[in-house]
C-alpha cells in the first residue's frame, strides 16, 4: 500500500507541475502585460527607453521559459511577489484572506455532511416513502439552483426582512469577536452546503441502498444486532468511500463556490481577492491564489484516495 | 419423527410479492415443524422457494417480499407477530442461520472475530465474555489457528474458512436452532464433505435441532431425520429420510432419487435428467405444478393435489394412489 501512496503522490506532483503550465500560460494570453497592468492608460506615454527599463524590471523581454522557472523558484520559495494594485506582498496577503475561505469552506462541507448523510441514510431505509421523496425534490433542487442564486436571494430577504446587511460591518475575525464571525459565515456557508448537501444525500442514499441488499447485511441483522449498529457498522461504514470520494468532489467545487459567496456576502477571503485581482490585473496574485486553488484541489483528491485505501484492507493486497 | 414440543413450527406460510389487488404468492402454503433436537432436511430444485421460506422465518425477507398469510412459530410464539425488539432477541440466540455464500455474507471491512464478538454483543455478553466465546466456537469448528482466523478480515480467508467461522458465529449464541441454507454449495466436494460432518458432530454436542437446506438429496440423506421435497414453492412430499429413499410417494421426489449419483461413479446427475424446466414458483397455472413434466399425470392433476397422509411417516401432494405406480 505504501507504493500506492508513492505513486499517487508522484502522480499529484505532475498534475500540479501541469497546473502551474496552465496558469502561466493563460496569464500570458491574456491582453496587456504587467506595465500595462499596473499603469494603466497612461502606459501609452511611457517613453522607449521607459519601456525597457520598466520590461527588465517584470522580466517581460525574456524566454517564457526562464520567466516560468524563475516564477515557479520564487513561488516554491515562498516568494509570491508583490501586489500590482497595492503594493503588499502576496504571501501576507494570502495568510490574511485564507482563514476566512478556510472557514467558510470546513463550515459549508460540515452543514453539507451531516444533512446530506442523515437525509441519505433516511431515504434508503424507507425508499418510496414520503420523507425519502421530500429529501429526493429537495436534492434536486438544491443541484439545481446555483448557489449564486441562492446566496442573493438570501441576502436580499435577511436585508428586506430583518435589516440585516451582509456589508454594513466588517468582517469580524474568528477569535477577535466569535459570535459576530459565526453570524457572518454561517449564512454564506449555509448557501454553499445546501449544493454539498443535496449531492452527498444522493450518493449516500444510492450507496446505502445497495450495501443493503448485500449478504453481510442480512447476516448482521440475523445475528441480532440492532437496527442502530447494522446502520452504522455495516452500511454506514461500507457506504464511507463514496461518501468520502463525494465529499472530496464537492469540497473542489467549493473552491469555486466561494468565489462567489464571497463576493456577494462581502468576506475578505480568497475568493473575493480573486476576483478583485482579474479586475485590476493584478497577475502576481491572481497567479498565486489559481494555484493554490488548484494545489487545493488536487491535494484534497489524493487525500481522499488514500483515506480509502486506507479504510479498505481489501486495498492492501492490490 | 418428530417428539416433543416443537422449536419451529411453520404454518400454511405464504411468502410473496404483496400488492394492493391480488398479492403474487411464491411460497404458497407451506407447513412443517421441527423438534427441539430434530434434523430436517429442505430439498428442491432452485428456485423452488427454499430461502425465502427459510429468511422469511427470521423476518429476513430481502426488500419487496413479504409474508403474506400464516404463522411462525418459534416455541410456541408466532414470530410473524412479534415486535421488532423480540425478534432481535431471537434471531441469534434462538434461531441462527448460515448461509449460501460464505465469502459474500461477513462484512469487508471488519475482522472476522470482531463479527462473532458483534452477535454476542448483542444477545448481552459483555467484552470479555464475547471474547472468550469467540476463541472458544472458533476452536469448536475445527479451525487450527484461531488467533490468525479471528483477526483476519474476510477476504484473507478462503471459503471452507469462512464457512466454519459463519458456522462458529451461528453457534456463539447457543442457537436451539440451526439454519442452513445450502452452506456447502459455493464450496468445493471435499471441503462440503467436512462441513457436512461438522454440523453433524456439533448438533450431536449441542442437541439444537437443525433445518438442513440442499438441492441434493443425497447430501442432505446423511444428516437429517426428515425431509420435506419442495417444488414450485410448495411441499410436495414430507417423510422420514429412510421412508423416501425406500418409497417415494411423489413422482417427483422419484425422479430426484433417479439422478443421484450412483455408489461407485463419479458422475453427479442433475435433475435436468427429469426433462422440462422447473416452474416459476410464482406463475398462476393452475393444477398440480408437476404436471408438464410429470409421466403419470392424468386429468385428475388439472386441480391441485394437497398434502396427505401416505403412511405412518410420509405425506405427500399427488393424486396418484400410494402403490399404483413404481419407480
Ligand atoms: N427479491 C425477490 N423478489 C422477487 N422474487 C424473488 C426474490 N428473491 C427470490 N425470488 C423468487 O423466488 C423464488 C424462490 O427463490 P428462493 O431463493 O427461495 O429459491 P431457492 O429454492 O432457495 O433456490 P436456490 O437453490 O437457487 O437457492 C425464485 O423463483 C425467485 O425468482
Ligand atoms: S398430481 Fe398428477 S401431475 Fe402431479 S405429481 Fe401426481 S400424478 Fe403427477
Ligand atoms: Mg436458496
Amino acid at each position: 500500500m505504501l507504493v500506492a501512496i508513492a505513486r499517487r503522490l508522484l502522480s499529484t506532483l505532475i498534475t500540479l507541475f501541469g497546473v502551474a503550465v496552465v496558469i502561466f500560460v493563460i496569464l500570458r494570453l491574456l491582453p496587456g502585460n504587467a506595465i500595462t497592468a499596473s499603469l494603466g492608460v497612461s502606459a501609452g506615454l511611457l517613453s522607449h527607453a521607459q519601456i525597457t527599463q520598466l520590461d527588465h524590471f517584470y522580466g517581460i523581454g525574456e524566454s517564457p521559459v526562464s520567466q516560468f522557472t524563475s516564477w515557479l523558484g520564487a513561488t516554491l520559495t515562498g516568494n509570491l511577489g508583490v501586489s500590482l494594485s497595492s503594493q503588499k506582498p502576496v504571501a501576507g496577503m494570502i495568510a490574511q484572506a485564507l482563514p476566512v475561505t478556510l472557514e467558510l469552506g470546513i463550515m459549508a462541507l460540515a452543514i453539507g455532511v451531516l444533512l446530506g448523510v442523515f437525509f441519505g441514510v433516511a431515504g434508503a431505509l424507507r425508499p418510496g416513502h414520503i420523507g425519502d421523496l421530500a429529501g429526493q425534490a429537495l436534492a434536486l433542487v438544491g443541484l439545481a439552483v446555483p448557489s449564486f442564486v441562492l446566496g442573493t436571494a438570501l441576502v436580499t430577504f435577511m436585508s428586506s426582512t430583518f435589516h440585516y446587511f451582509p456589508s454594513s460591518e466588517s468582517y469580524a475575525g474568528l477569535f477577535a469577536n466569535t459570535w459576530l464571525n459565526l453570524q457572518q459565515i454561517f449564512f454564506p456557508a449555509c448557501v454553499l452546503g445546501v449544493g454539498i448537501a443535496a449531492a452527498i444525500m444522493r450518493t449516500t442514499r444510492a450507496a446505502v441502498l445497495e450495501i443493503n441488499t448485500q449478504n453481510f447485511v442480512r447476516t448482521a441483522r440475523g445475528k441480532g444486532v440492532s437496527e442502530r449498529a447494522v446502520v452504522w457498522r455495516h452500511l454506514l461504514l461500507n457506504a464511507l468511500v463514496p461518501i468520502v470520494t463525494m465529499s472530496g468532489i464537492q469540497l473542489g467545487y467549493l473552491l469555486g463556490g466561494t468565489v462567489i459567496i464571497e463576493e456577494i456576502f462581502v468576506l475578505p477571503g480568497l475568493g473575493r481577492m480573486l476576483v478583485t485581482a482579474i479586475n485590476n490585473r493584478d497577475f502576481p496574485v491572481v497567479q498565486s491564489v489559481t494555484m493554490l486553488f488548484a494545489a487545493g484541489f488536487v491535494v484534497i483528491n489524493m487525500l481522499t484516495d488514500v483515506f480509502s485505501a486506507v479504510i479498505d484492507p481489501r486495498s492492501k493486497d492490490r | 419423527m418428530s417428539s416433543g414440543s416443537p422449536v419451529l413450527s411453520i404454518g400454511a406460510l405464504e411468502v410473496g410479492v404483496r400488492r394492493r389487488r391480488g398479492s403474487q404468492a411464491i411460497v404458497r402454503g407451506v407447513s412443517l415443524s421441527v423438534a427441539a433436537g430434530e434434523k430436517v432436511g429442505i430439498v428442491g430444485e432452485s428456485g423452488s422457494g427454499k430461502s425465502l421460506t427459510m429468511l422469511a422465518v427470521l423476518g429476513l425477507l430481502p426488500p419487496g417480499l413479504d409474508i403474506l398469510a400464516g404463522r411462525v412459530e418459534f416455541a410456541g410464539e408466532d414470530l410473524t407477530k412479534a415486535a421488532p425488539v423480540r425478534l432481535r432477541q431471537i434471531r441469534g440466540a434462538g434461531v441462527a442461520m448460515v448461509y449460501q455464500d460464505p465469502m459474500r455474507s461477513l462484512n469487508p471491512l471488519l475482522r472476522v472475530g470482531y463479527q462473532i464478538v458483534e452477535a454476542l454483543r448483542a444477545h448481552g455478553y459483555d467484552a470479555r465474555d464475547a471474547r472468550r466465546r469467540t476463541t472458544e466456537v472458533l476452536g469448536m469448528v475445527g479451525l487450527a489457528d484461531v488467533e490468525r482466523v479471528s483477526g483476519s478480515f474476510p477476504h484473507e480467508l478462503s471459503g471452507g474458512m469462512l464457512q466454519r467461522a459463519m458456522i462458529a458465529m451461528a453457534l456463539a449464541a447457543s442457537p436451539k436452532l440451526l439454519i442452513a441454507d445450502e452452506p456447502t454449495t459455493a464450496l468445493d466436494v471435499t471441503i462440503q464433505q467436512q462441513i457436512l460432518e461438522l454440523v453433524a458432530s456439533l448438533q450431536a454436542q449441542t442437541g439444537m435441532a437443525v433445518v438442513w437446506v440442499s438441492h441434493d438429496l443425497g447430501v442432505v440423506a446423511q444428516l437429517v431425520d426428515r425431509v420435506a421435497v419442495m417444488y414450485a414453492g410448495r411441499i410436495v412430499e414430507l417423510a422420514t429420510t429412510r421412508r423416501i429413499f425406500q418409497r417415494p410417494s411423489h413422482p417427483y421426489t422419484a425422479a430426484l432419487l433417479g439422478s443421484l449419483p450412483r455408489p461407485g461413479t463419479q458422475h453427479r446427475g442433475t435433475l435436468q435428467q427429469i426433462g422440462g424446466r422447473p416452474p416459476d414458483p410464482a406463475s398462476a397455472e393452475q393444477g398440480c405444478p408437476f404436471r408438464p413434466r410429470c409421466k403419470y399425470a392424468t386429468e385428475r392433476c388439472a386441480a391441485e393435489p394437497v398434502l396427505s397422509v401416505r403412511g405412518a411417516e410420509q405425506q405427500a401432494a399427488c393424486w396418484l394412489e400410494p402403490g399404483s405406480w413404481s419407480t
